[in-house]
């Protein structure tokens, strides 16, 4: 079991060999950005998820981006958080690292830069530290997907499930106008639950969700499905267990 | 003679006519300072930032302390401005790894705030972020928990001051730099 207490200056140990993140930047076609895949990665990741019809861009295939290597081994793994099984992916030394919260950052916004983006939603409350340096690089507003009565004034909220119950993120009326595009950004894509509780809430005004972006994804768990025709972008991928 | 407000600088006044005041959040009588009307400004917004940043950036900060949630909004882009680490002060049981905690008087009961074990070193110059102070008691416990790391505070940003609440004189000495004053 590796060690909770970690020294963050220096590298992080490896993690233990039942998991293992898998380092991939993938680009979807409809943004047209060259797409890097990991070579050494063991699963591709479907690009049906988006039904665009530029599906056939050219995909080069020139190994991935350089910077996410660094990003993948900033992560780290907190055994048992918040109960036992779950091996929690804990993205605060990641923004202990100068370079490698930079370099998020940098990767994301070299994405969604000069694409007519004018919403960047984040999700409560990681969604808040990798929302806004997105937002204010591409000229976005930065809007706020909280929990219930956190936002003053008045809002619409979207009910999702939770493995026990349910819960609810909300957003002010009138953050958003009908057809404004919008990028949804989250630290992590577990189930999907919350990002879809995000696209229902902002398709409910009027906006195009052009796509999610979160820097790591648990892809055993699915969350994927739950997006709908929204494409999802991420970063870095891990095994939930 | 250092001014701590930035109330010259034009960029001031296009902040400050953004902030909406909501009456009778989270309870009444109290007028609700909401920021995220100038996050929904992208000019706003950035000057906002420029203005901690311009203020910061030859100052040597190695660690901008954030607290949960709306310091999480500005903290960060100021932190990747200025080449500083960000560091999460947050609630209980929202930090995974081993952390420590100071308390805080709330109106009726006590709070805590947590930052992780590790994560700010002696010897750290830090600045503390939030978007607005009233009564100073989640920055002191801010305060206490990178000054009982070894880190020494240089100041706390915030983007709005309620001066009448004196939340200045609970920051154990240390100055506060504010954009906007609310009366």
């Amino acid at each position: 079991m590796q060690s909770i207490v970690s020294s963050y200056h220096l590298c992080l140990p490896p993690p233990p060999p039942v998991l293992r993140h898998r380092l991939i930047c993938q680009s979807l076609p409809p943004i047209r950005l060259p797409s890097r895949r990991s070579p050494t990665s063991l699963r591709l990741f479907p690009c049906a998820v988006s039904r665009e019809s530029e599906m056939a861009a050219a995909a080069k295939e020139d190994g991935q981006d350089p910077r996410i290597p660094k990003i993948a081994s900033s992560i780290r793994v907190i055994p048992d958080f918040p109960k036992p099984g779950i091996m929690f992916q804990d993205i605060t030394t990641l923004l202990l690292d100068t370079e490698a919260f930079k370099d998020t950052i940098d990767i994301f916004v070299e994405r969604y830069k000069g694409k007519g983006i004018s919403v960047v939603a984040g999700v409560e409350a990681r969604g808040f530290i990798f929302g806004p340096p997105i937002a204010l690089a591409i000229g976005a507003k930065f809007v706020p997907m909280r929990k219930p009565k956190k936002l003053p004034g008045k809002v619409i909220s979207e009910e999702y499930s939770l493995e026990y119950g349910t819960d609810k993120i909300e957003m002010h009326v009138g953050a958003v106008e009908p057809g404004e595009r919008a990028i949804i950004i989250d630290d992590l894509i577990a189930t999907g639950g919350t990002l879809a509780a995000a696209i229902r809430l902002l398709e409910r005004v009027g906006v195009k969700i052009v796509e999610c972006a979160c820097v790591i994804e648990l892809p055993e768990l699915n969350g994927r499905e739950k997006l709908g025709e929204a494409p999802l972008f991420i970063l870095v991928t891990s095994d939930a267990a | 003679m250092s001014r701590n407000k930035q109330e010259e600088d034009p960029r001031i006044n296009g902040i400050k006519t953004k902030i909406r005041v909501v009456p009778d959040f989270p309870k009444k009588g109290i007028m609700f300072q909401d920021i995220t009307t100038v996050l929904l400004d992208p000019k706003a917004f950035k000057d906002t930032i420029d203005l901690f940043v311009e203020r910061y950036r030859d100052k040597n900060i190695s660690v901008v302390a954030g607290i949960e949630a709306r310091g999480f909004l500005f903290g960060p882009p100021i932190a990747l401005a200025i080449g500083a680490k960000f560091v999460p002060l947050r609630k209980p049981k929202k930090l995974p790894g081993e952390t420590i905690f100071e308390e805080y008087e709330l109106e009726y009961g006590n709070d805590r705030l947590e930052m992780h074990v590790g994560a700010v070193e002696a010897g750290d110059r830090a600045l503390v972020v939030d978007d607005l102070i009233a009564t100073g008691g989640t920055l002191c416990a801010a305060i206490n928990l990178l000054e009982r790391v070894g880190a020494e505070v240089v100041e706390c940003a915030c983007v709005i001051e309620l001066p009448e609440l004196k939340g200045r004189q609970r920051l154990k000495g240390k100055p506060l730099c504010m954009l906007v004053e609310y009366r």
